[in-house]
């Protein structure tokens, strides 16, 4: 099934043929050509967005949401060098992204023409693969080839630069092919061998511990059942990062929740106690490890991931598998059934009775108020809101910002679904959660998506209120204005003597009026006892919401692990801790360095 | 180092050792920078590098590189270049034995007099070839292991040495087995 067509039309046949409903993009002259054979179709719908890294954010909250590819089309120059931001966070947390670039014409480049930038030479850091199309012959085939290499093995984004006068050109269009391709064939079967030793040390382990990640989720739904089945088979407990939220449901009794910088105090010990590591799907990031040369020191670890150069990076591990987790999780849960190992219950008995001592301690306690919102309350109630009667069969999606907000939504927002939270992890993209609200509103209309934000981060990308006011995306934006770039300010706290350089959000733009001046629906709340009301307004609203939720300005995110000491070494928030500290005098010299 | 802080006083350091990589890629365009980028990006090392097309009709080049590092992170090499699209493999020279490994340089001398003859005697020794001569210049070729290069240079030094010219490494590994 070959046709003759222009390039700009292999492109719309291409997404079509490879199933894409939605695209994100800006045009700009390089890619005229594709735009206007956007025109002349109705199956693959155009988001205008306002800048191309919310195109980008957008592309990335609905391919996590819905566990496809997600696409972009921008135009040279600056519409390339605008989307690397977007590239570069999905590049760090693994999401596949299809990014198609418009370029000057092939003879122009090199000359610096007008809106010329080396895209591919930019963009070769922070993309899986990169692309430059030369030949109209080339283009189908690389076409369909961005689609799987964005997609098999570890996903990430792929850009394709698109000449315009390739896009232009009249060339043989060819469908996507199965046949496999001749250098990228990631392994997704794991080591039967290693997987038995594995199972093995599973059965044989005292005080075991699952540290599970993102690549659960990348694996898909599959993978999650998969977990549950091999962490309520084992009786053992289960941990994740900020990535891997979802896939565990965070209301089981074996979940100890979060770990890491921000992680609860239960699980944080945990890893560090226990005896043997089961990490699925996650990379030993230094979020989670903290000091690492104290990290889990007297453990066996076993390490399942797709990347080969994931497993012995940052920490030495003694069984690693590599493969895709749903594949290496099946395999090992019916191993683990068939050979039925003897788990040593009486020490399992005291291994939970340990964690019950920890998790007694309460870590995400916080000093009630009832005078100011306080932040951690604010996001649990916003979580009770979307356990009402009201809204039960709604689904409920939340993305954040990056900062203090963003770590108490993953303390005290739970998930119980994979997909349902997006969040910039590995980048830590301040201006990533409302973009990437709106492309998951346009994957699932009818659910509730909530972007957890602060009021510095949301302005990174505030313009794209138009595009969800134009979409009628009605995405609700929850604020937690404490006028500070919160986290910024806490590590002030922490490093600098309370210095408060530059970290106060100085001039902030009526929140209510500014909502009201795209056509959003605006409010504000700064009592507590007005706040269950208002959020449940919030949700009943049919349109996009910008909430300012007024809330404790010094307010600092606790527990915590500070720069380089050991998961043992946390800090919890004062109101916990049996003498005050002065958290100033808690970081040394050489742990300030590290950030 | 205080008591206040929390490092331990050792650090762990291991030894670092020299390996030659024998990577096969497709030629297109770009490839030479992902691989010279991988290097750069992520702080490793490049001592020596070489590269050709080998199989015209499939564009397919070898690109050899010698690099040194901690076993860690010639492992880490490793896994990163074959995360490339176009990297078809990988060999580890080094670890699969002793590989044969040349290099060819060029050596242009200039001078005159007993320097000039003495140059002559010394390409002769060494079994370079004059490539090229006029009444007060050579330029010599030699090929051989990078040690006996470096000897040829610093002889060639003394005698009037101008410009030197080198390929870097091809390696093989030793045996029937092939890539």
């Amino acid at each position: 099934m070959s046709e003759m067509m222009t390039g700009a039309d292999m492109v719309v046949r291409a997404l079509q043929d490879q199933g894409v409903e939605h695209l994100f993009g800006y045009p700009g002259g390089a890619v005229l050509p594709i735009y206007d054979a956007l025109f002349h179709q109705n199956s693959v719908q155009h988001i205008l967005v306002r800048h191309e890294q919310g195109a980008v954010h957008a592309a990335e909250g609905y391919a996590r949401s819905t566990g496809k590819v997600g696409v972009v089309l921008v135009t040279s120059g600056p519409g390339a060098t605008n989307a690397v931001t977007g590239l570069t966070d999905a590049m760090m947390d693994s999401i596949p992204i299809v990014c198609i670039t418009g370029q000057v014409p092939t003879h122009l480049i090199g000359s610096d023409a007008f809106q010329e930038c080396d895209t591919v030479g930019i963009t070769r850091h922070c993309t899986k693969h990169n692309y430059l199309v030369k030949d109209i012959a080339d283009l189908p085939r690389i076409l369909h080839e961005a689609f799987y290499v964005a997609a098999n093995g570890r996903p990430g984004p792929v850009v394709i630069d698109l000449p315009k006068d390739i896009q232009f050109q009249t060339g043989l269009y060819a469908r996507p092919t199965s046949s496999q391709h001749k250098t990228y064939r990631p392994t997704v079967k794991g080591d039967l061998d290693q997987i038995r030793k594995a199972v093995e040390m599973i059965g044989a382990a005292r005080r075991p511990i699952f540290y599970t990640g993102g690549g659960v989720i990348n694996s898909g739904p599959h993978a999650a059942e998969l977990l549950r089945e091999m962490v309520r088979l084992t009786g053992y407990p289960i941990t994740s990062t900020l990535m891997g939220l979802g896939a565990y449901p965070a209301s089981d009794r074996q979940f100890l929740g979060m770990l890491g910088m921000h992680g609860t105090y239960e699980a944080n010990l945990a890893m560090h106690d226990c005896d043997l590591m089961i990490c699925v799907g996650a990379r030993f990031d230094d979020r989670i490890t903290g000091r690492i040369d104290a990290f889990s020191p007297n453990s066996h670890k076993i390490h399942i991931d797709i990347d080969p150069s994931s497993i012995n990076k940052n920490v030495k591990v003694d069984v690693g598998i590599v493969g895709d987790c749903g594949h290496v999780l099946e395999d090992m849960v019916r191993l683990f059934r068939t050979t039925s190992p003897q788990i040593d219950k009486p020490a399992l008995k005291e291994w939970w009775a340990q964690i019950e001592r920890w998790r007694s301690r309460k870590c995400l306690a916080y000093r009630p108020s009832s005078e100011v919102i306080k932040p951690q309350y604010a996001v649990e109630r916003l979580f009770a809101a979307t356990k009402a009667p009201v809204n039960r069969g709604r689904e409920t999606y939340i993305t954040t910002e990056v900062g203090q907000h963003q770590m108490w939504a993953a303390q005290y927002f739970g998930f119980e679904e994979p997909n349902h939270w997006m969040t910039s992890g590995g980048l830590g993209t301040m201006g990533y959660g409302l973009p990437a609200a709106i492309g998951v509103q346009l994957a699932h209309r009818d659910a509730l998506v909530v972007d957890i934000a602060g009021e510095a981060s949301i302005l990174m990308n505030i313009q794209e209120m138009s595009t969800a006011v134009q979409y009628r995306a009605p995405v609700k934006i929850f604020i937690l204005n404490n006028e500070y770039m919160g986290m910024v300010r806490q590590w002030q706290e922490l490093l600098h003597g309370g210095r408060y350089s530059q970290s106060y959000s100085e001039s902030l733009p009526d929140f209510v009026k500014l909502a009201e001046a795209y056509g959003a629906v605006g409010m504000r709340c700064d009592k507590p006892d007005d706040l269950d009301a208002a959020i449940a307004e919030m949700i009943a609203v049919d349109r996009p919401v910008i909430f300012d939720c007024v809330v404790d300005k010094s307010e600092n995110c606790f527990p915590m692990i500070p720069s380089g000491k050991a998961h043992n070494e946390m800090i919890l928030n004062e109101y916990l801790s049996e003498d005050a500290q002065d958290i100033g005098s808690i970081i040394d010299e050489k742990g300030k360095m590290l950030v | 180092m205080n008591s206040q802080t929390h490092y331990p006083a050792q650090t762990v350091s291991q030894a670092v050792h020299r390996h030659t990589l024998a990577i096969i890629v497709d030629n297109e365009p770009g490839v030479l920078a992902r691989i010279a980028g991988l290097f750069s990006g992520r702080g490793y090392n490049i001592e020596s590098l070489t590269v050709s097309e080998t199989e015209h009709e499939k564009h397919i080049s070898r690109i050899t590189i010698v690099t040194a590092g901690t076993t860690n992170v010639i492992e880490q090499i490793k896994f990163h270049l074959l995360r490339l699209v176009p990297v078809h493999r990988v060999d580890d020279l080094t670890v699969n034995g002793e590989a044969v490994e040349r290099e060819l340089c060029m050596v242009k001398v200039v001078g005159k007099g007993d320097h000039r003859v003495e140059a002559m005697r010394l390409a002769a020794a060494f079994g370079a070839r004059t490539l090229d001569a006029t009444l007060e210049s050579f330029i010599f070729e030699l090929t051989g292991a990078s040690d006996e290069i470096e000897r040829f240079i610093k002889l060639m030094t003394v005698v009037g040495l101008t410009e030197v010219a080198r390929t870097g490494i091809a390696a093989m590994s030793r045996g029937s087995e092939s890539l």
